[in-house]
């Protein structure tokens, strides 16, 4: 069996196996796992954009909150199905975000990642400006009960949506970086110069990447909406979801698929053990994140490859003995 | 008159943004570091001052002599420490650390003080102003703060020009490998920046709590309002990093006499049609790579 048909195998074995909880878990623990699964999906997001596409943006909060509230417009003002009010949350990030890249690409290196947190806060200020229709500060709820036929459907919903997305962003990084796409990626990380030398079009993949990271970050945005109910702007444009996904990352370990599934669950162990201490959790959580950069700024999955060979993604390109015979022959 | 008021108010408001502008693209320039916890570290030096002026009971701008001196200290020893073993390990790990630190410091200032906004008691001083006329007053604070930035501002320009340690600065920043040769040793005038840049954020902290009350959560913000003043300005200009408050400044106060809830976007759309007509800043100087 070769290492795609191998994997294929295991995400769909993992897959079936978390949508079965559908089924028979309780709601306490699906709503552990939608929040899981969702984490996750951001993070492996913001890890293809910084990790593979090097740009370190700060601002992903922005599609987050643009998110959140293209789904309330869209399902409860204009009465889309809940399903479709997802998409349209992905589709608005994704239209939002091509301005965002044309003016935040100007920008290099560090400044424009603050670049990003800026186009972040001028979407939370556009959006709390408009008191009589979104609420202003204090936000506007979703009338979830026109969206769900009960409070059980609501949280299954959200968990089968949850885990589509995170296995979707799984999926798309593993097919990205095995396409052209991620062979340019690489290039570009390893040197941008001499990727654009060799005819690769960086601000073009870039691009791509950029818009592709606000859609799905728009329709977890959606998903966490839906969660939470209540859309303030304060709370769903907070850096602290991009804190999230930059602490997850970088402890697991940044520029690999494997790398963000650890952080997560290394993110949730430490949480559910410091859920009492408030600020705290998020001190210690970057006082951990500033110590791995420091000490294995390759992340615990990092460590774990040093010590034994193993790849459960297989993104590297081996060379092939047969390949190499039939070249020979050629 | 109103009008004039603002544009008055504005103008003043600018020197705030200068300094806190100029200890960010210092660190730039000097390492191309981009330090995401600067505003953070705003807010640091405001709640050190919060904590000496109630401690020892002395006068906020007294408190400069103390907090400016501690944290020249704490950038240093944070560089020397932390961030001089991320040079030349690429754009990453220095981003994620002072990314962390910013969460860090706002947390901790959350846990000493408390969320909510506090100010520097600095009696008849905070309200005091010279009247022009029946409608317009500059207030003293704003004065002082301006005539600050513009000192700080000269006293880098000298210090650049005129010191041995300045041209080092200079000869670092252009070459860091041939400054080595030179017998520089570029950790330490890294550390020396950090050092400087942490000393006129603590001065910008301290001046702001004077004028308005602060909360640990505003550090964000103040960084996104220092790199404003720079993208403004133009990277590398140390007199463009006032101008480019200086904009700022009016544009916010212009956005928040049309509408009150403006301050801060009018300031954020400047900055964004700079940037998509002017890239380079309207003042600058040098070029970042």
């Amino acid at each position: 069996m070769n290492r795609d048909r191998r994997l294929i195998l295991i995400l769909s074995i993992a897959f079936i196996f978390f949508a079965s909880f559908a089924f028979w878990a309780g709601r306490g623990t699906m709503n552990t796992l939608t929040e899981f699964f969702y984490l996750l999906a951001i993070a492996q997001l913001w890890n293809l954009l910084a990790g593979y596409a090097g740009l370190v943006s700060v601002g992903q909060q922005a599609w987050i909150g643009l998110g959140a509230y293209a789904l309330l417009v869209s399902t409860d003002d204009i009465g889309l199905p809940v399903y479709a009010g997802i998409v349209v949350a992905g589709l608005v990030a994704g239209v939002l975000a091509i301005p965002t890249a044309l003016l935040g690409f100007r920008l290099r290196g560090g400044y424009f990642a603050i670049g990003t947190w800026v186009m972040a806060e001028v979407f939370r200020l556009s959006v709390t400006a408009s008191s009589d229709w979104l609420g202003g500060g204090l936000g506007r709820s979703i009338i979830v009960n026109n969206l769900f036929s009960s409070p059980s459907a609501r949280i299954t919903s959200i968990y089968i949506v949850a885990i589509v997305l995170a296995f979707g962003t799984v999926a798309l990084t593993q097919y990205l970086m095995r396409s052209k796409v991620g062979l340019g990626l690489t290039a570009i990380r390893d040197n941008e110069d001499a990727a654009a030398s060799l005819g690769i079009n960086t601000y073009r993949v870039k691009m791509i990447i950029f818009i592709l990271c606000a859609v799905g970050t728009g329709m977890v945005g959606a998903l966490i909406a839906l969660n939470q109910i209540n859309i303030i702007p304060k709370s769903m444009f907070s850096v602290n979801w991009t804190a999230f996904m930059v602490f997850i990352v970088v402890i697991g370990g940044i520029g690999t698929i494997e790398g963000p599934i650890i952080g997560t669950i290394i993110f949730f162990l430490i949480r559910e053990y410091l859920s009492d201490f408030g600020e705290w959790s998020f001190i210690i959580l970057g006082v951990i994140a500033v110590g791995m950069m420091l000490i294995a700024p390759q992340g615990v999955w990092g460590l774990i490859k040093e010590r034994v060979d193993v790849e459960i993604f297989p993104v590297r390109r081996l060379i092939s003995a047969e390949r190499l015979k039939s070249l020979g022959r050629g | 008159m109103q009008w004039i008021n603002t544009l008055v108010q504005g103008i003043l408001l600018g020197g705030l943004y200068a300094l806190y502008g100029t200890g960010l693209s210092l660190i730039f320039g000097v390492m191309r570091i981009v330090n995401l916890a600067h505003g953070d570290f705003i807010m640091l030096g405001a709640f050190m001052s919060l904590l000496v002026t109630s401690m020892l009971g002395l006068p906020p701008l007294i408190s400069i002599a103390i907090v400016v001196p501690v944290m020249f200290l704490l950038g240093f020893l944070l560089q020397r420490g932390i961030l001089n073993q991320t040079i030349g390990k690429g754009l990453m790990p220095p981003l994620v650390i002072t990314f962390g630190l910013s969460i860090i410091v706002q947390n901790v200032l959350q846990m000493g003080f408390s969320a909510d906004s506090q100010g520097l008691d600095a009696g008849a001083l905070e309200t005091a102003s010279i009247p022009i006329n029946d409608q317009i007053s500059i207030g003293i604070m704003p004065l002082i703060t301006f005539i600050v930035a513009v000192a700080v501002l000269a006293g880098l320009q000298l210090f650049f020009n005129r010191t041995k340690v300045g041209q080092a600065f200079r000869a670092t920043s252009d070459d860091p490998e041939t400054a080595e040769l030179m017998g520089i040793n570029s950790r330490q005038i890294y550390a020396l920046a950090m050092g400087i840049s942490f000393a006129i954020v603590a001065l910008a902290g301290i001046l702001l709590g004077i004028r308005t009350n602060f909360a640990p959560t505003d550090g964000p913000a103040r960084l996104i309002f220092a790199f404003e003043a720079v993208i403004i300005g133009g990277l590398g200009s140390l007199w463009g990093t006032l101008a480019g408050g200086i904009i700022l400044g009016l544009s916010q106060n212009i956005g928040a006499q049309i509408n009150p809830t403006w301050f801060q976007l009018a300031g954020h759309i400047v900055t964004l049609i700079v940037l998509a007509v002017r890239p380079t800043g309207l003042f600058a100087r040098t070029r970042d790579s």
